[in-house]
């Protein structure tokens, strides 16, 4: 099990428990936390479940985007540096302690 | 006595999404969510795709763990079918004949493939795709080098087909219509996805209705309305839905081709609401009734349902927005593009990146985007906040 901190668009904070292999959006998702859609369900096609790492080692640790993934986030006028789709980040030990901010809806 | 609990009909994405808004609205009552299926609730999208050809897990295409519903007090009824609502008791009827009460009654009953009933119809190796199970029934005869005869070319049967010749059958997609997607896009579109086929290696024959299933106990072939004859191992059939509405007819609610809502999900009785693909409802950007098969309608329908139940009005006036994947080409569609007049193809159709923008007149409709993702969101911004883009500009882009 790891841990990871969820904050939502208003500040509201959620510490959450889940087991590794799986993906952030299903973690959000199962907290009932706003701001995370997942209406594709993880496909990547949709935008959803934007969300910030604001940690500079943390947001390192979950690897490159992909093409498509960096493509949907371009577009999004929230969009950061520290950006990411939280379906395509997966989760492994490296990721405990993990602090995730959902991004505001557009 | 504790009130009634919010009972949903259908347990697919439209009902957990509905459960979701409300306890993130701070509804703390009862929920129940009724389905007939034994599966807790999955994704639908990937039984087309990734689920038939076994790429991906089922457990993958949980919308939610079992546990979620636990946690969130959320009571699944699995493989129990609704028989009937009683408005007068506020109540269902289980087939089992247990009844349930409710304070508020949510349809979510989705759509059902339309059946063909051609002869030959029952033998083995012939299938639909709605659930699952349908998935598990036809698994056995996907194999390599052996063939597979796709009935109908919307969406559904060309992702089949992809999938199909993904796994290395030799596959035939017998379409009724001129073109493929005929019903939904337009001739350069559907030029596209029929050249895309074929270049990989699937047979796509228009004009084709299938009117007879051959074989002795498995399906062996496929006759056509062209006097021809396509040999088949296997054969899925995809030639639409319909709205699941009989319990909704039986209950004297208001259907016109999918159970009739307003902006809010309300039926005309004020304890029902519907969501989902089982829905007929006022569209705020056709400014037409019209009915959706999409997962995006059922989740926004269902938030603007539930925030309604909660006493607060939250109209559904989401973009409609549509996906299709077939091989490595990501369609991605933003708005309706019905009426077009006027089409602008921007990308190249040989390197399989196009988008093609739908105007009426000078109000842009509708976007196709392939592989341009970057179209599609640019698209659902302008379409979402109300604008169009004039043709001058995006032909210079």
């Amino acid at each position: 099990m790891i841990k990871i901190r969820i904050i939502d668009p208003d500040g509201n904070e959620y510490e959450t428990q889940t087991d590794v292999g799986g993906n952030l959006m299903t973690v959000a998702t199962d907290n009932l936390i706003p701001g995370i859609d997942a209406e594709c369900g993880g496909a990547c096609s949709c935008a959803t479940c934007h969300v910030y790492i604001n940690d500079p080692k943390q947001l390192q640790l979950l690897g490159e985007k992909s093409d498509v993934e960096h493509m949907l986030l371009d577009y999004l006028d929230t969009k950061r540096e520290n950006s990411r789709l939280a379906c395509q980040v997966n989760l492994t030990d490296k990721q405990d302690g993990l602090v995730v901010h959902v991004a505001p809806q557009t | 006595m504790a009130p009634s609990p919010i009972v949903a009909i259908g347990a697919s994405h439209a009902s957990v999404q509905l459960a979701t808004s409300l306890r993130q609205a701070g509804y703390s009552g009862d929920i129940v969510i009724v389905g007939a299926e034994p599966h807790l609730p999955y994704n639908r999208p990937p039984l087309s795709k990734t689920l038939l050809t076994q790429q991906i897990s089922f457990d993958k295409t949980l919308l939610r763990q079992q546990s979620f519903y636990g946690k969130h007090n959320i009571q699944l009824k699995l493989g129990a079918r609704v028989k009937s609502i009683s408005r007068e008791c506020s109540q269902v009827t289980l087939d089992s004949g247990e009844t349930i009460s409710y304070s508020k009654l949510v349809i979510a009953t989705g759509a059902d493939p339309i059946v063909l009933n051609l002869p030959g119809e029952q033998l083995e190796g012939i299938g639909y795709l709605r659930n699952y199970d349908d998935t598990q029934s036809l698994m056995p005869y996907i194999k390599e080098g052996k063939s597979a005869v796709v009935v109908g070319g919307g969406y559904i049967g060309l992702e089949t087909a992809a999938a199909l010749c993904k796994a290395g059958m030799v596959v035939t997609v017998l379409e009724g219509m001129e073109r493929v997607l005929q019903r939904v896009t337009s001739p350069e579109i559907s030029a596209f996805y029929t050249k895309a086929h074929v270049t990989r290696g699937v047979n796509i024959v228009t004009n084709a209705q299938a009117i007879e299933f051959v074989g002795r106990h498995r399906v062996e072939a496929v006759k056509c309305s062209n006097g021809e004859s396509y040999p088949a191992d296997m054969v899925v059939i995809g030639v639409g839905v319909r709205p699941n509405t009989a319990l909704a007819t039986d209950a004297g609610l208001n259907v016109d081709n999918g159970i009739n809502i307003d902006e809010f999900g309300r039926t005309n009785d004020p304890d029902i609401f519907a969501i989902g693909d089982c829905t007929n409802f006022p569209c705020h950007f056709t400014n037409t009734r019209i009915r959706l098969e999409s997962v995006p309608n059922a989740v926004e329908q269902a938030k603007s349902a539930a925030a309604y139940i909660c006493g607060k009005e939250l109209p559904y006036q989401a973009l409609p927005w549509f996906w299709s994947d077939q091989y490595d080409l990501k369609l991605q569609i933003a708005g309706i593009n019905t009426g077009f007049d006027d089409i602008v193809i921007l990308g190249n159709m040989e390197d399989e990146q196009v988008s093609a923008w739908y105007f009426a007149g000078d109000r842009l409709l509708a976007v196709d985007a392939i592989n341009s993702t970057k179209d599609f969101i640019k698209a659902k911004q302008l379409l979402s906040e109300g604008q169009s883009i004039s043709k001058q500009a995006l032909k210079q882009q």
